[in-house]
């Protein structure tokens, strides 16, 4: 079996950088812009979905609510054609999921059902937005800290700044096509956290690893072949997750809609940019071989595993 | 020798996959419809007796049910569909009366043998299996502002025993209570008289003319300590409530400082249930004001069964309803209705004291309100929601005192077990030590549980099916056995989550899916390393073997890092994120033991120990010219 080309992935490292200054410009713009789209979960306020036994006009909701005196009701299909969220705006109280069904329910020759009702407090909105900030900072942090340790301090900043440009572009497209940003998409993102992390870590094992192993080679070229070696893993681990996201997107129903989308997304970006953005920063901060340097330990564990090695070579040898 | 696992090794995977197995299996088993009964009061007995009660009221009616047994707590009667689930009940509660509480349930099916062996179904969470959410939260304002005016006449008592002239004893809005004086001598006696009696108090001095005040105000601890007493207060009562309203499997739950999570599965009428528990009440005895007394010590109440009947009771209180511990209607002697009230030690000494100098003087029972409006207010610039809160007060009972009272007493001469069983029911509503509000509230209607466990379910199947599949192209023979230890992770996973008694949401069900679209990255990494140790030129056995070793380092550092961010998402996260979480670092854990362990033992089984020229990693691609 021949050598695997090995592919000069960091040649087009200057365009892939601005590519992703480029996206990360143009999310973080179109956050101060457009905002994120906040779900009911950070807003307060109410919502009622319910499900109509035959497809309701819209406009005749719309109308029976506004009889029933919510005027700025937000009326929406859910999913299928039978089942409407109606959204109010933060200044209601408790009380007003009843009226709303009740409202829909004697207004509606058709039967209406009930299928959820959510009322969030202002504060409570507020406390889980502070506390979502909080968790992703946090998690960037201990991963920061960790990779440091396990690592060096320039895999760290690598993984960190990939982390950071993974978490704005989804950020960015949520907010670019107006998608709702609730709970469940920041839990996706904390997972895009994890997913891309995984990725970046996988590929920055074996950048170090070749340090210490290849003797010559630039520093680009240690990093192209390790990107090259990892490549398979990293598509094939790819297209597993993506093909489990899809099966989500698709069959998961409306709920985790945006769950899986804010995960497709962060698993796409992120693959990118365990291959660019975190082998960029690394060469941009200059990382040497003596940033590597092997700790006696490892030094041990490589000789026994080269022994061995050699040791099967002999064994072919008498076939 | 290379590629064989020592006889420990290969046993501890077979005994943890069997009890993977074991812990998963009552999933598989159904759970029936049943009614679940229960007394109304922690102190019902559930006994034998109301089993032949309730069998005998369902063979009146008709009914057959498929089991009916007794456990500790309360009897479940089986049924076979939900038709007859709904008669059942309505023939039960009717049968039965209010001592007891009958409520629809899903019982397990789980055979004895798994049960003994602490094995069970997981729980479903809300969105799972329909219910209603709430969340609460105790104004911790109102708590304070209560023990304060207990310390303003505490105060009072104090420096007037010491003989030291005040002016006026007031509580402030911020919390602290403001004392004035017209000498600045007697202020600083009163605060070092002060200081020596309450360590709790923080003290400073302010002058304002010919006006010496000293501010009171409590130390951090001890508004800690009467938050923490609110809270649990509020718990306990708000579980008795939750009992009353007959609900299988409700979860009551203090969360962070002041909040408490509600949460009633199968409960559909919200209203219901809010009315219930958010009755946020507290009570006030008061002796009725003597004819003739000063029109300031006196306050003027309605009454709350006829606004058109007023009393005019004292305004000093013997006690609030914190001190009551239980309160129940039930028949005197002669078979009237009477109510028994219990209180606390504290408040059974201060009863004391005060009735043993009122016999044959009334004490009214007022019943105290705290309601909450919500007003839209322009904050600068923004709408924003402000809660006003404003109190209604009535009388309750006005009765006559006998002799003096102590922790136990009762109210007799109520008019019928109607008036008995509300009085009662008021008093111990009124328990709260300080007023509630809800926050938070989501209700799950039945149906949508269903179509999230169907969705759940396909999208687990499906995306299972396509991992599966690629897998099998991509990787061949060890495609299989990532394959097989992708199942047993899905087993261990389930097994886990049943054996320890997380919750399964939906947001979990998609961590499952998750799981099952990055455990394989573990196996795809130690096949990519295989492959390249073979291209390299290694002998198959000894490739089988540094690719497990090398690839396990960048596997455990990929894993951890991962597990450190589902942990923190577990910690900051609410609900369906902490679902997420749970299923997402289980799956982190147990994937490591399948596609290293698991995927091992059936390498080295198929391959270990014997010579090998080839090993098929990639058929598919093979002939792609790599």
């Amino acid at each position: 079996m021949s050598d695997m080309k090995i592919v000069n992935f960091m040649a087009l490292r200057k365009i892939a950088g601005a590519m992703s200054i480029a996206l990360v410009l143009g999310a973080l713009i179109s956050l101060a812009v457009n905002q994120l789209q906040f779900g009911l979960d950070f807003t307060g306020g109410t919502l009622i979905e319910v499900g109509y036994e035959q497809a309701p006009s819209l406009v005749d909701v719309r109308s029976q609510l506004q009889g029933a005196g919510f005027d700025d009701a937000v009326v929406q299909n859910f999913g299928s054609e039978k089942d409407v969220l109606v959204r109010l705006g933060q200044t209601f109280n408790d009380k007003v999921g009843e009226q709303v069904l009740t409202a829909l329910q004697s207004a509606s020759t058709s039967s209406v059902e009930l299928r959820r009702s959510e009322y969030v407090g202002a504060q409570v909105g507020e406390e889980l937005t502070e506390q979502g900030g909080l968790g992703m900072l946090l998690a960037l942090a201990i991963v920061m800290i960790y990779v440091a340790l396990r690592f060096q301090i320039k895999f760290s900043v690598g993984a960190v700044v990939a982390l950071v440009h993974d978490v704005i572009i989804v950020l960015g497209i949520f907010s670019i096509f107006k998608l709702d940003f609730d709970l469940t998409v920041l839990a996706a993102i904390l997972a895009v956290i994890g997913y891309s992390l995984n990725d970046t870590i996988v590929v920055s094992d074996r950048i170090r690893e070749n340090f210490r192993k290849m003797r010559k080679g630039t520093t680009i070229e240690i990093i192209n072949e390790s990107l090259t070696q990892t490549l398979g893993r990293t598509l094939v681990t790819s297209i597993t997750t993506l093909l489990v996201l899809m099966a989500l997107l698709v069959f998961g129903g409306e709920l985790i809609h945006g769950f899986a989308l804010a995960l497709t997304i962060g698993v796409l970006v992120g693959t990118y940019s365990s291959i660019y953005v975190a082998a960029n920063v690394l060469i941009l901060l200059g990382i040497t071989q003596e940033d590597l340097i092997v700790p006696p330990k490892e030094e041990v564990i490589e000789g026994e595993g080269f022994e061995e090695g050699e040791g099967f070579e002999q064994d072919l040898e008498e076939q | 020798m290379l590629n064989r696992y020592p006889l420990w090794k290969s046993l501890l995977i077979i005994v943890s996959l069997a009890l993977g197995g074991l812990y998963a299996l009552p999933n598989l088993y159904p759970d029936d419809l049943a009614i679940q009964i229960s007394g109304a009061r922690s102190a019902t007995v559930i006994d034998e007796q109301v089993l032949d009660e309730a069998v005998y009221a369902l063979d009146q009616a008709g009914l057959s049910a498929k089991d009916v047994e007794l456990t500790t707590k309360n009897v479940l009667v089986r049924v076979t569909n939900s038709e007859s689930q709904l008669q059942a009940k309505a023939v039960l509660s009717d049968a039965l009366g209010d001592k007891y509480v009958t409520a629809l349930n899903l019982a397990p099916t789980t055979p004895d043998w798994l049960t003994n062996l602490g094995a069970g179904p997981m729980k479903l969470g809300l969105d799972l299996r329909g219910g209603v959410h709430f969340l609460l939260e105790v104004d911790m304002v109102q708590a304070v502002a209560q023990r304060l005016d207990v310390y303003v006449s505490e105060i009072k008592t104090s420096l007037r025993a010491e003989k030291l002239r005040y002016r006026a004893v007031s509580r402030e809005a911020d919390g602290s209570l403001r004392i004035k004086f017209m000498d600045a001598e007697v202020r600083d006696q009163a605060r070092s008289q002060l200081k020596s009696s309450y360590s709790e108090f923080l003290m400073s001095a302010e002058d304002e003319g010919s006006a010496y005040y000293l501010l009171v105000s409590l130390n951090e601890s001890t508004v800690r300590e009467i938050e923490d007493y609110a809270v649990n207060q509020n718990l306990t009562t708000l579980r008795n409530r939750v009992n009353e309203l007959g609900v299988a499997e409700p979860l009551v739950q203090r969360q962070g400082r002041n909040r408490i999570v509600v949460q009633l599965p199968g409960v559909q009428d919200t209203a219901a249930a809010k009315r219930v528990l958010g009755a946020t009440a507290n009570l006030e005895f008061r002796l009725e004001a003597k004819p003739g007394a000063a029109r300031v010590a006196t306050e003027e109440f309605t009454f709350r069964s006829n606004p058109n009947r007023k009393a005019t009771l004292e305004k000093g209180l013997i006690i609030s309803g914190t001190s009551v511990s239980n309160a129940q209607s039930n028949f005197d002697e002669t078979g009237s209705s009477q109510v028994n009230i219990d209180l606390d030690s504290q408040g059974g000494k201060l009863m004391n004291r005060i009735t043993r100098n009122a016999v044959k003087r009334r004490m009214a029972v007022v019943f105290v309100e705290h309601k909450s409006r919500i007003k839209v207010v322009e904050v600068d610039g923004q709408l924003v929601d402000q809660r006003q809160s404003y109190v209604e007060k009535s009388i309750i009972s006005l009765a006559t005192i006998q002799t003096a009272l102590g922790n136990s007493f009762r109210i007799t001469g109520l008019d019928g077990a109607g008036e008995a069983s509300e009085l009662a029911l008021l008093l111990r509503a009124g328990s709260l030590a300080a007023p509630m509000y809800f926050v938070e509230e989501r209700t799950v209607g039945p149906s949508l549980g269903q179509e999230n466990i169907d969705l759940g379910l396909t999208s687990v199947q499906i995306g299972l099916a396509l991992v599966v599949v690629f897998m099998l192209a991509f990787y061949g023979v060890f495609g299989v056995i990532a394959n097989v230890a992708l199942a047993f992770n899905l087993l261990l996973v389930a097994a886990v989550m049943s054996l320890l008694g997380f919750t399964l949401s939906l947001p979990g069900i998609a961590g499952v899916v998750l799981t099952v679209g990055m455990a394989v990255d573990a196996n795809v990494l130690i096949f990519s390393r295989i492959k390249e140790e073979l291209r390299a030129g290694m002998a198959p056995q000894s490739a089988i073997h540094a690719g497990y070793e090398r690839a396990f380092s960048t596997i455990f550092d990929a894993n951890i890092t991962t597990l450190l961010v589902a942990i923190i998402l577990y910690a900051v996260g609410t609900g369906p994120v902490k679902g997420f979480a749970v299923t997402l670092s289980i799956g982190i854990v147990t994937s490591m033991f399948t596609a290293v362990m698991v995927s091992r033992a059936m390498v080295n089984g198929i391959y270990g120990g014997r010579k090998i020229t080839d090993i098929k990693i990639w058929p598919l691609f093979r002939g792609a010219g790599k």
